[in-house]
């Protein structure tokens, strides 16, 4: 396993508020990796700490050895790609013109656009499934459909790493799993993707590498099929369990009990 | 589609639905695309390209149309009127005119170019506060550089360079003020207006203590442009405020994209590579310059700065609040105010404030209705 992207002892807070201490995670390269946690453990300010959305305190966040702080904000930019929650849409923006925005990382000063920017857009839109509306204002989609246009949005940014904040929420199941379905295809395609996820039995059949928090610190990571047991759940989510084999995927499922 | 029954099913459906549906339907499939490829246009610049929206170069056509024209009325009215003739024997110079040349040209420059300036720095502010009323009128800077203005006037007895660093100051001090009042858990823009609008409210309160106070002969001078008015501005009023509003205009059109890019939220600007932090002290510096610049030489014109990027971002059809609809839509309502000004009472010519105030009280009233709808 390799590994470019990782956060060596960081303590995260916000202002007094301090999140997470110390905390040490190594990203697989060219992997699906999932976080897993009960609500406020610290997963989505992990997240923000990686894409330089919040400075550690202590402790670095790096990419090839290097600190992402030590990146022109650009040149990151080129690097990761983050989703977060709340992102806006601005009023009256078309779909295309939402995708293009992730352009901007690779585009000068007066935003000329090349043949590689055209392509990468339409290249987007096609993979998160967006091109039928793509003249369409974004505030007139569904949820759905307005997520997978961030996706879009994201994928046009053309970076190695995939950075998700809870990407399914506020989604219907069928839409839930297609996106899954689709970062898997990306992870199969090179890229490594990491993603909060809410649903843990997602999360096991999706990801090639959990990580489960609690607190602020990382209770266990691995493959679901090493790390999910009764135990585990009972200890990060405090919720008695059976896990039994997913009849699909035949990767761990937990049924409370 | 059955393509042999449809003149039936035509003939049949006429009387229940509207005649023309069906030929409609049939017709939008094919130009969708069509549609689609025209909207924008591709402008090739070494082997790049440069996107335009085909809505924008028809504002700056209309625009630039209506700013001539509206430029044609400045020039031709006053006392009396100007024939054509001598208007452009005054713009050749071959028929020289001191009445045309000297005092109605600046007047017609400076609604032009201040009416850009606000508008930009409406559309700055709004942008910053992500709210359509978070334009510096509003909140305050306006009256802030206007309180500049009047110290170094009554204070310093100041020139137009000082008076000009007054107005900066001011508007700098207030938006400050404005800045760390509203600043609790995280900025919201709706906070920000609400808490502007009080310190606008206490600012002016001020202004008018100024000039109360002030030597009779400042405070009549100061009267006169409480509103804002262009009234007998000459070319070396305009100098300074040209060359400082070009620049900050030039600078702000640089970072333009990055504006844009901000209008995503915080975490999409800085995850997409926006400086942010520095992008907002340049918003801030460059929207309170242009609002201060203005103010130094007109007084505060108000609502401009509120309207007219609304305006443009419609006018445009563009998304988020883009700048240069809001410069030209600002040039273009500030000229129209200011002739408005000139005819109304004639030949009593009124402040160009009164105006904007007057339209654009009705607009805010509207926008607050819509506002307080939304929540």
């Amino acid at each position: 396993m390799t590994t470019r992207l990782s956060a060596q002892d960081v303590t995260l807070s916000y202002g007094e508020r301090v999140v997470s201490t110390r905390l040490s995670l190594d990203v697989p390269d060219g992997a699906f990796t999932a976080v897993v946690g009960p609500n406020g453990c610290g997963k989505s300010t992990l997240l923000r700490a990686f894409v330089r959305l919040l400075k550690p305190g202590e402790g670095t966040v790096s990419l090839d050895s290097r600190s992402v702080s030590d990146f022109p904000a650009k040149a990151l930019a080129r690097e990761l790609a983050f989703l977060p929650q709340d992102p806006l849409a601005p009023e009256g923006i078309t779909v295309r013109q939402l995708v293009a925005r992730g352009r901007y990382p690779h585009q000068s000063l007066l935003a000329l656009w090349t043949t590689a920017d055209e392509q990468a857009v339409a290249e987007a839109m096609v993979t998160a499934e967006v091109e039928d509306f793509a003249d369409r204002p974004v505030a007139e989609l569904s949820g759905g459909q307005r997520q997978r246009v961030w996706v879009a949005m994201v994928l046009a940014q053309d970076t190695p790493y995939l950075l998700l904040d809870e990407p399914t929420s506020f989604l219907d199941i069928t839409h839930q799993y297609r996106l899954l379905a689709l970062l898997s295809r990306l992870r199969d395609e090179g890229r490594t993707v990491i993603a909060v996820l809410h649903d843990i039995n997602q999360a096991c059949r999706y990801a090639d590498h959990l990580v489960a928090m609690k607190d602020g610190r990382i209770a266990a990571e691995g493959t679901a099929a090493d790390v999910v047991d009764a135990a585990l759940i009972k200890d990060v989510f405090d919720l008695p369990s059976v896990i039994v084999a997913d009849p699909v995927s035949g990767t761990p499922m937990v049924v409370p009990e | 589609m059955q393509r042999p029954d449809t003149p039936r099913q035509h003939t049949q459906s006429q009387h229940t639905q509207p005649p023309d549906t069906q030929p409609q339907d049939t017709r939008q499939t094919p130009e969708a695309p069509l549609l689609r490829r025209t909207s924008t246009v591709r402008v090739p610049v070494r082997g790049r390209a440069w996107f335009v929206e085909r809505r924008t170069i028809g504002l700056v056509v209309g625009c630039v149309v209506a700013m001539l024209g509206l430029g044609f009325v400045g020039l031709s009215y006053g006392t009396s009127w100007a024939t054509p003739g001598e208007v452009f024997g005054a713009l050749t110079g071959l028929e020289p005119s001191v009445v045309i040349a000297e005092w109605r040209a600046p007047r017609v420059v400076a609604g032009i170019l201040f009416g850009a300036a606000l508008g930009v720095a409406g559309a700055i502010f709004q942008n910053l506060t992500r709210n359509p009323m978070g334009s510096p009128d509003i909140i305050g800077l306006d009256a802030g550089a206007y309180t500049g203005t009047l110290l170094v006037m009554t204070v310093f007895a100041g020139t137009s360079v000082t008076v000009a660093f007054g107005a900066v100051a001011g508007g700098l001090v207030t938006a400050a003020l404005v800045y760390s009042l509203s600043r609790s858990n995280g900025l919201s823009g709706m906070r920000l207006v609400v808490i502007g609008i009080a310190v606008n409210a206490m600012v002016t309160a001020l202004n008018n203590w100024l000039v109360l106070r002030a030597e009779l002969e400042v405070a009549m001078a100061a009267v006169g442009w409480n509103s804002g008015s262009l009234n007998g501005i000459d070319w070396e009023d305009l100098i300074v405020p040209l060359a400082v509003i070009a620049v900050l205009l030039v600078v702000i059109g640089l970072r333009a994209s990055a504006l844009q890019q901000s209008a995503l939220g915080d975490s999409i600007a800085v995850s997409t590579g926006v400086p942010l932090e520095r992008q907002r002290l340049l918003m801030v510096l460059v929207g309170v310059g242009c609002t201060a610049t203005v103010t130094a030489v007109a007084g505060p014109v108000m609502f401009v700065a509120l309207a007219a990027p609304q305006i443009g971002r419609r006018l445009a059809r563009a998304p988020g609040i883009p700048l240069l609809p809001a410069a030209l839509t600002g040039a273009v309502l500030l000229q129209l105010a200011d002739i408005i000004a000139q005819m109304l009472l004639a030949p009593v010519s009124l402040p160009v404030g009164v105006v904007t105030t007057a339209i654009g009280g009705g607009y805010l009233i509207w926008l607050l209705a819509q506002e307080v709808r939304r929540r």
